[in-house]
């Protein structure tokens, strides 16, 4: 028993690390155009780093019909739209100040940041 | 006055053109060259990435469409992509959605259903003997083939989420449908190991949530469906095609080809296509499509129309003045979609939750397995997978994130079909406990078009002569007074006469020289300020405030000549529509440039609670400093011209516009329509959205609160209830389904009939 129960306090550690504490790894600088695949459950790439005052188009392909991938939000830029399936849909941002924007479903099961950088 | 400084103002045409065919970076160059030869454009950019090319320029849209077929190219006009076609394709891909999610029901309720009556009637479900080994083998695979066919997408979308350090629906239905497979598997195949007690196998448990849980989604696709049945009759209010007058003949053309300054002709019955000003012909038009206005509105040479209205009686011929998405139709269809999509801060606890909640379902499931490992009757370990299993299933993130959005949506659409724009969520949250209201009385609880009712002249002047002067002062003002005095001179034909070295004086009035006469026209502060005897004719002007009408004095010379009253007539409904917001319990204050007797009479006829005489537009934001400051949450209601700095620093303000000439983006609330009862609706429908996300929020966290501890067996030792993971599957299903519904039923909601 002992050992059934320091596994099952292992498995919740790790689900503590993997869903919270784990740090995504650097992320290359994108420019111009992002490409954001809309697809079983998850935004890919999720994490998008751009340079901060140049503005940059962020085109979501939705491959997922289910509701919950209907909607991208990103709050404090006050985006909200509707993406159709299997079809582009660019979303223009403007030159944003450094610091983290969070994009996500309505349900906040789809989710991702914008990490805008200063010049590298 | 606006539009016509607008249309002197406006830069250079700037048409945007969808490219078709420029398939590498190479042939930017290329169109956009050929774009910046042709006479007439002053600068052509085009983007790859969106393969669309701005052009600067007046040039006609025909002439940059040939220059770009010429080199081999396709283009057509961008940004008027067709909403009806975008909507009937989503509802499309919505049925056929539909279909797919019931397929994965009937395949998978096919193979549950049966091992579920067999488990009912007293079938065993456990393994014993090799036979049972092989039957439940079998039905293992069966199960495996129903996981793959029916539920594909949930182990796909919990995988890739669980890769992306991603937790979501999907994870807790592949988690707890797996593991109840897993261990029926392992009890098939090395039963031994398991005591007697605990070879239970639960292969009908994971047939069943998958069917229920397909079949929860696919009545929440018809349910959502229904949710946005407002912003689809904004979208078919948008006609295809437009009748204009090319070269002398009437050319039927597709509605995205329509230009500004296009002649366009609408027939009896047809609606109008783009937004316009008229030419020819008069007709009775009913706009309350966009404004809620039941009664028709007659238009005639020089007025407005708005697209998607219905043109009743006559034919019309207008002039395109907004095409594309710069219509009102447009602009209203785009603020209720981006409105729909947005969140009131009520919502934003769930909005943490639903971050954190996966994750947390997951350790309770594990948490509640160990508790039953450990102190849970025998069979322990069949007991333990049972709750681990059934807490991942009923834990319902869906309706909690549902919760908000779906009452939003049905909200700020039905408020929509009332005539009222919503800009946001949160202006719905705080309109909904507004205290105090406060009007400005012109144009708001008046029709804003005052006329001349009284000219009492004191001297032996002519009263005509009177007015002619008084008109010609007036006319260099744009006060809505001056419009009232000009406007009677006009009705009666008189000419104007040249005033010279005219000078406005704030709040007051106005004083010039017409024929080496000096003007003075303006409120008693005027008359006295500049030294003019008023003597009886205070009375005179007191009798007629007294009636609800403006008096204003003239004197020439410094001599006073004749008293001039204006009034401006109450709107017919004002009055039931301030007593249906007194009636909510909110406080209706009046604000009014006019001076106290006037503001007493208008008070009275209509019943506001407290009024404010000659306040300066600069202090209406002042006042509603005022009563925030005594702690009321104030809605301010303007024309959103004038008002602008009252409206943005009140609670929640409210631009009122007269037909569909509004601005729209100028409130947090916008009236489509000028009378009061469109406040009272756009109250109504806040509180009743705010009730509607309140009792889904606490449906959403009673059920899940009071669900996941029932699940993990809290209920057990006390009375010996265990959830079945099946009736966790259901009651999974049916949560997000119950909160789509109870959105749904505020379509049923009317504001009190007025």
């Amino acid at each position: 028993m002992i050992v059934i129960n320091l596994l099952g306090l292992v498995l919740i550690g790790f689900i503590v690390w993997w869903f919270w504490l784990y740090q995504p790894p650097k992320q290359r600088t994108n420019k111009g155009n992002i490409e954001i695949e809309v697809k079983d459950g998850v935004y890919t790439p999720a994490q998008v780093k751009v340079l901060a005052g140049q503005p940059f188009t962020l085109r979501f392909i939705r491959r997922d019909p289910s509701l919950c991938a209907e909607v991208v939000q990103i709050p404090t830029l006050s985006v909200s739209d509707n993406l159709p399936t299997n079809q582009p849909h660019d979303i223009s941002l403007p030159e944003l100040a450094v610091g983290k924007y969070e994009f996500h479903c309505q349900m906040k099961m789809y989710r991702g940041v914008i990490h805008v950088v200063e010049d590298e | 006055m606006d539009k016509s400084i607008n249309q002197v103002e406006q830069p250079a045409l700037e048409q945007v053109l969808q490219i078709e065919g420029a398939s590498c970076a190479g042939c930017v160059n290329k169109i956009e060259k050929a774009l910046n030869n042709v006479p007439g454009v002053t600068q052509a950019q085009m983007n790859f990435a969106d393969r669309t090319a701005s052009v600067s320029g007046d040039v006609k849209l025909e002439v940059l469409i040939q220059a770009v077929e010429q080199i081999g190219y396709h283009a057509k006009m961008a940004a008027t992509e067709d909403e009806a076609d975008t909507l009937t394709e989503k509802e499309q891909e919505e049925q056929n959605y539909y279909q797919t999610l019931l397929r994965h029901t009937w395949i998978a309720l096919g193979v549950g259903v049966p091992l579920m009556i067999y488990g009912l009637v007293g079938g065993t479900m456990t393994v014993t003997t090799v036979t049972e080994q092989v039957v439940w083998g079998l039905v293992g695979l069966v199960t495996l083939a129903v996981m793959y066919f029916s539920g594909k997408h949930f182990y796909f979308g919990a995988w890739r989420s669980f890769i992306h350090h991603s937790a979501n629906m999907d994870t807790l239905i592949a988690l707890g449908t797996g593991t109840a497979w897993l261990y029926s598997m392992l009890v098939v195949f090395v039963p031994d190991l398991l005591p007697l007690m605990a070879r239970h196998v639960y292969f009908e448990a994971t047939a069943m949530i998958i069917g229920l849980i397909n079949l929860g989604l696919a009545f929440e696709v018809k349910a959502r469906g229904k949710t946005s049945q407002a912003i689809k009759r904004l979208i078919g209010l948008q006609v295809k095609t437009a009748t204009v007058i090319r070269d002398e003949e009437e050319v039927n053309i597709a509605i995205a080809k329509v230009q500004l300054d296009d002649v366009v002709k609408v027939r009896p019955g047809e609606q109008i296509p783009v937004d316009g000003e008229v030419i020819s012909g008069s007709s009775m038009i009913d706009e309350s499509m966009l404004t809620g206005e039941p009664v028709p509105v007659e238009k005639r040479k020089g007025d407005e129309v708005a697209s998607g209205t219905l043109n009743k009686t006559g034919s019309l011929l207008f002039k395109a003045t907004r095409v594309g998405k710069d219509t009102a139709l447009a602009k209203i269809i785009s603020m209720v979609k981006r409105a729909q999509n947005s969140k009131p801060s009520i919502g934003r606890l769930a909005d943490v939750i639903s971050a954190y909640f996966v994750p947390t379902i997951m350790i309770i499931s594990i948490i509640s397995a160990l508790v039953w490992l450990n102190f849970g009757p025998e069979p322990q370990l069949a007991f333990a997978i049972a709750a681990a299993t059934t807490v991942l299933i009923i834990a319902c993130p869906c309706a909690l994130g549902l919760a908000t959005p779906m009452s939003v949506m049905v909200g700020v659409g039905k408020a929509a079909e009332a005539g009222v724009l919503i800009r946001n969520g949160e202006a719905l949250q705080t309109a909904s406990k507004i205290t105090t209201m406060v009007l400005d009385k012109t144009g708001t609880i008046t029709a804003g078009s005052p006329s001349v009712t009284d000219i009492i002249v004191l001297d032996d002047r002519d009263e005509s002569r009177v007015l002619q002067l008084a008109a010609s002062i007036e006319s260099h003002s744009e006060h809505p007074l001056a419009m009232a005095v000009v406007s009677s001179a006009k009705e009666q034909s008189i000419n104007l006469v040249e005033v010279t070295e005219f000078n406005a004086i704030a709040g007051q009035g106005v004083e010039g020289l017409c024929e080496g006469e000096h003007l003075l026209f303006g409120n008693e502060k005027l008359m006295t300020q500049q030294g003019v005897a008023l003597d009886q004719a205070v009375e005179q002007g007191q009798q007629l405030a007294q009636q609800a009408k403006t008096p204003m004095y003239f004197a020439i010379n410094n001599q006073l000549v004749a008293v001039i009253a204006v009034a401006d007539a109450i709107k017919a409904d004002s009055k039931a529509a301030i007593a249906r917001l007194q009636s909510n319990g909110i406080k209706v204050v009046m604000l009014t440039g006019d001076n106290r007797d006037t503001a007493v009479a208008v008070a009275k006829q209509v019943g506001v609670d407290e009024f404010y005489a000659e306040v300066q537009p600069q202090d209406k934001a002042a006042q509603v400093e005022v009563f925030q400051q005594a702690g009321e949450i104030v809605g301010m209601v303007g024309d959103g011209i004038n008002d602008a700095p009252a409206l943005a620093l009140a609670d929640v303000g409210f631009a009122i516009g007269t037909g569909t000439d509004v601005a729209i983006e100028s409130g947090d609330i916008t009236l489509m329509r000028g009378s009061l009862h469109g406040l009272a609706d756009a109250i109504a429908v806040s509180k009743a959205t705010l009730t509607n996300i309140k009792q889904n929020l606490l449906g959403a966290f009673v059920y899940n609160v009071a669900g996941v501890p029932i699940a993990a067996g809290l209920l057990y030792p006390f009375f010996g209830i265990l959830l079945s993971p099946v009736i966790a599957g259901a009651a999974m299903a049916f949560s997000s389904l119950t909160v789509v519904s109870n959105a749904n039923r505020l379509r049923w909601f009317k504001a009190k009939q007025h």
